[in-house]
């Protein structure tokens, strides 16, 4: 009985909470599968927000200021949902010689975005990458997934506007 | 899948069996090679843990048993006592190829005779250099090769656990070491009793969460224990305290993927290939202003001018070379004068930067040195975990300071001040990080000094590179 008093409910009755659950659960809820467990809300909900770090805290028995500091540590764990559509420029070294430096900028000209901006509609979100490990691609841009290279920086800025009034 | 057990006794009939099926299905030989990034072998290349990417399908071990794979785990277990095969690397030569190019052989020496059990085996996969890709290459192309080195160093140093560090930027690398790891489990190749013989080695692939400095040993085993990645004090060195605190061996994907070439071939053979010191072979991935970029296996000993001008066809538009820069966002960049010197950890050391993890960035005339430095300083500062305050405000301050400069708000003091930081940080930093973070500004400032006064006096930048404020040009003018 007692345990089950202890035992945090879910944040809401959201099914996806089960999966974080599973996989602190296969790990036995040890406070070293903290990355692992939050890699499990980011994939499940996109984002990891102040809900699911008060879950996951009392439930691998750590305290929340523990998981706020890994959450926030990492790059990948995002705080905000993402928009519909995602744009990632990749800002690693190839790409930044070869004109992604001029496109960050373009990007802040015509749509006001910074790297990790998602536009006040939440249609568009804009990341900066370090390198996603194809810089023989080089200049190299991911429109949701769909990695495309080797353009100018006038064929990358025509590919963009092209793409935002497709999907907007 | 029906599955069978390998063993040392049927290993090499399993290997001529799956080889009469490679033999058949060659026609698709282009379709591993990663996006078509690997070219076939130039006449300068020496490929030896590259031999087989993309020839064999990553997806299949079936395919690297039939190009011989796993005979040198089966004949270190069956021939070879631990320390042999200790020894055998050691005459082998082999270096780390994380970076710094530490003996293998001694660090692995170091955890086998650590007290204090279980012993860790670690595979530093992170890779987080950004325009470098060599290791997740390798991984992709040829896992089951970095599998081989982890069971062989495990046996080596007395661990019966390893995990792979991945870099979670890169799914599908690490989509091709689960399918990897899961059938080498299906033919007991790892697990218990390893072909048949007393050998357990039991092993798992750990995700990182996008930090570079994950990738510095200390910060990877707190990552791995669920926590910040935050470097911690050395020593003790993880050989002696490492995950857990346990004796724990941490290299580099490449370095394991050299040890059962080194185990088949035999220490004389690859001590043969390269330098005396520096043996065998290292990947670079060569970016920037040249005609075929992309990535390489050379011996050391080769000179960074037949990599450039030979295997990566020289520089694009035959435009001039301006500056080569190694080792990524905390190397040191080298003008053209260097371009005979024969790459090795101990060449690159004599001329003050560090080998690193394989990145070369060629850089032709119109390249704006002082907007690289920035470029990299930004870097830095945005990965710098913030454990230790000269590295976080250090870095903070410097790419103010470059910042400032490329936007024609520069004065002659910020390069003093950009030295007097960059003297400053390697002494008192915690980690390598913070150490060797201002190298690129300080190297950059060396060898183009009249290219920094140019911004931040006069706030021209000579190559028109960083757009100045109008006045800035006028009053130059
Ligand atoms: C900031 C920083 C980042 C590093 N990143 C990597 C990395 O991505 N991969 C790697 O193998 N080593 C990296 N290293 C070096 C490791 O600390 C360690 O020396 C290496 O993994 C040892 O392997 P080796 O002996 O096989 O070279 C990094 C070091 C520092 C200081
Ligand atoms: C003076 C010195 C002593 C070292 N002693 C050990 C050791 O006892 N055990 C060990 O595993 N590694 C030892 N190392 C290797 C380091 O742990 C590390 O892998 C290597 O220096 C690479 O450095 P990095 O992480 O800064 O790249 C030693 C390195 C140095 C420079
Ligand atoms: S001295 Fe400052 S930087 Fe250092 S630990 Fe204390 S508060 Fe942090
Ligand atoms: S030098 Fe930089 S990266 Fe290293 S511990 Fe200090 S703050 Fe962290
Ligand atoms: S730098 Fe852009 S993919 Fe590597």
């Amino acid at each position: 009985m007692i345990k089950q008093t202890l035992t945090p409910a879910f944040p809401s009755d959201d099914k996806r909470w089960r999966i974080v659950e599973t996989a602190m659960k296969r790990s036995n809820y040890q406070a070293d599968a903290l990355i692992e467990t939050l890699h499990a809300v980011q994939e499940a909900f996109g984002f990891v927000d102040e809900s699911a770090m008060q879950f996951v805290s009392a439930r691998l028995n750590l305290p929340a200021s523990k998981v706020y500091g890994v959450a926030t540590f990492y790059n990948l764990f995002q705080m905000k949902p993402a928009g519909e559509h995602t744009l990632s420029v990749c800002t690693g070294t190839a790409c930044h010689v070869k004109g992604n430096d001029q496109i960050v900028e373009f990007l802040r000209e015509e749509y006001g975005l910074n790297p990790g901006d998602t536009t006040p509609d939440g249609k568009l979100s804009f990341i900066g990458a370090r390198c996603v490990g194809a810089c023989g691609l080089a200049p190299v841009l991911i429109f949701d997934g769909k990695i495309v290279g080797k353009l100018s920086v006038d064929e990358m800025k025509q590919k963009i506007r092209e793409w935002v009034n497709d999907e907007s | 899948m029906m599955t069978k057990s390998v063993t040392t006794s049927n290993l090499a009939a399993l290997q001529m069996k799956y080889f009469h099926q490679f033999q058949q299905r060659r026609i698709h030989v282009q379709h591993f090679t990663f996006w078509g990034e690997l070219r076939p072998q130039h006449l300068k290349e020496t490929r030896v843990i590259l031999q087989h990417s993309g020839m064999i399908d990553p997806r299949e071990i079936q395919e690297y048993l039939a190009v011989g794979g796993y005979s040198a785990l089966a004949k270190a277990l069956a021939e070879m006592s631990p320390e042999s095969v200790i020894d055998e690397v050691l005459r082998a030569g082999l270096r780390g190829r994380g970076g710094a190019g530490f003996p293998t052989a001694k660090k692995w020496q170091f955890t086998r005779n650590s007290p204090g059990l279980p012993r860790y085996l670690v595979c530093n996969g992170n890779e987080g250099d950004p325009g470098a890709y060599m290791n997740r290459l390798l991984l992709e192309t040829n896992p089951h090769s970095v599998i081989e080195g982890m069971a062989i160093a495990a046996y080596a140093i007395g661990a019966e656990r390893g995990l792979i560090y991945c870099r979670s930027e890169y799914p599908s690398t690490i989509q091709t070491m689960e399918t990897a790891i899961e059938q080498a489990y299906q033919l007991g190749l790892l697990g218990k009793n390893i072909l048949g013989s007393d050998f357990t080695y039991e092993m798992d692939l750990a995700r990182g969460a996008g930090a570079f400095v994950c990738g510095e040993e200390g910060a990877l085993m707190e990552s791995i224990m669920g926590r910040r990645g935050e470097p911690r004090v050395r020593p003790p060195f993880p050989s002696i305290r490492g995950l857990w605190a346990k004796p724990t061996n941490i290299n580099n994907v490449e370095t394991l993927a050299n040890v059962p070439h080194i185990i088949l071939h035999g220490a004389e053979w690859y001590a043969g290939i390269g330098m005396e010191n520096c043996s065998g072979t290292k990947t670079f991935v060569v970016i920037g202003d040249v005609e075929k970029p992309g990535i390489i296996e050379v011996a050391f000993g080769t000179t960074l001018r037949e990599v450039i001008y030979d295997i990566c066809g020289g520089i694009k538009g035959g435009k001039q070379l301006k500056a080569i820069q190694i080792d990524g966002p905390m190397g040191g960049c080298l003008p053209s004068a260097y371009l005979d010197m024969p790459i090795s950890y101990d060449s690159m050391q004599a001329v003050g930067s560090l080998l690193g993890a394989g990145g070369i960035l060629v850089l032709d005339e119109d390249t704006c040195m002082v907007d690289l430095a920035r470029y990299f300083m930004e870097f830095t500062q945005g990965e710098s975990c913030g454990k230790c305050n000269p590295c976080r405000n250090g870095t903070t301050h410097m790419l103010e300071i470059l910042t400032r400069i490329c936007h024609g708000q520069g004065r002659l003091e910020d390069l003093d001040m950009l030295e007097w930081i960059g003297e400053y940080l390697p002494q008192v930093s915690f980690c390598g990080m913070g150490q060797a973070a201002p190298e690129p500004v300080l190297s950059a400032m060396k060898f183009f000094r009249d290219e920094f006064e140019a911004h931040a006096v006069e706030h021209v930048c000579p190559v028109h590179h960083c757009r100045m404020p109008i006045h800035a040009m006028a009053a130059a003018a």
